[in-house]
């Protein structure tokens, strides 16, 4: 997998997800994915994003476009410093939630995207990269 | 800070969202919209999403929290204009809006909620409005 192209994007309050959505809009424009792909996208990238700013302030993203062979996609790379996942299985698990809300955001996030990987270490942090083909 | 109208149409409120909602701005609508219900004595929220390219989770929830405190709050709720790639990544993401009555658009919206409120409401209007 080769890398065409690549951008970061602090976030650090709620309003820089709006800016960061219409970001990954655009590279996800650039390589001609089409809507659906695009809505999917866009919203696992938001899932994201609101867990990084919910669990650990702040973090930041970095956005690639990458290319395999004949196929484009975008890639993105959530870092953050803050707590950790103690049980990733059970983070994955549908209806699990350590706050209030409806424990969707990961595994429904890992159903919008081609690939999704976790890695966590409690009291470093979290990184997550999502990869989503233009035709995935 | 931005803020989402509230429109008031005879018995019913309408919004009409046009813009990306980021959190705050969505839990303020929430808060506005039941409170509006109330002040109002509205039997209806008609939410038109036709200009918003993606709900995730959060906004699900909000969404779906409108219609449950509209409902306590006696006021039906209908959802109109999704877009259809939000509702099928809706779908896959697994959040089926259980409980959101849900139109194509805006007419048939205003539609079904008059026939929830039923027709012996349509006549009256503000005339205890306080």
């Amino acid at each position: 997998m080769v890398t065409l192209t690549k951008d970061r994007m602090m976030i650090l309050k709620d309003q820089d997800v709006v800016p960061f959505r219409n970001r990954v809009k655009e590279y996800a424009v650039r390589i001609g994915m089409g809507l659906v792909n695009q809505t999917k996208l866009i919203t696992a990238a938001s899932e994201l994003v609101r867990n990084m700013l919910r669990y650990a302030q702040q973090g930041e993203v970095f956005i690639e476009v990458v290319t395999q062979g004949r196929e484009n996609g975008v890639r993105l790379t959530f870092v953050d410093k803050g707590p950790g996942i103690p049980d990733i299985e059970l983070a994955m698990k549908d209806g699990y939630s350590t706050h209030r809300s409806m424990g969707l955001g990961l595994p429904g996030t890992k159903r919008l995207v081609n690939e999704f990987e976790i890695r966590s270490k409690v009291g470093e942090g979290t990184v997550i990269t999502i990869l989503k083909w233009k035709n995935g | 800070m931005e803020k989402i109208p509230i429109l008031r149409m005879g018995p019913f409120l309408l919004v009409t969202i046009q813009i990306d909602l980021y959190d705050r701005l969505a839990l303020n609508l929430e808060a506005d919209l039941v409170q509006m219900v109330n002040k109002t004595g509205a039997r209806g929220v008609l939410i038109d999403i036709s200009a918003v390219s993606i709900v995730d989770s959060f906004m699900g929830r909000i969404i779906g929290n409108i219609a449950s405190m509209s409902k306590i709050l006696d006021a039906e709720t209908v959802v109109v204009g999704m877009q259809p790639a939000v509702a099928i990544t809706l779908i896959e993401l697994g959040l089926p809006l259980k409980g959101v009555h849900t139109a194509l658009n805006v007419e048939k919206g205003m539609e079904l909620l008059k026939s929830k409120i039923g027709p012996e409401e349509e006549s009256d209007d503000d005339g205890d409005a306080d």
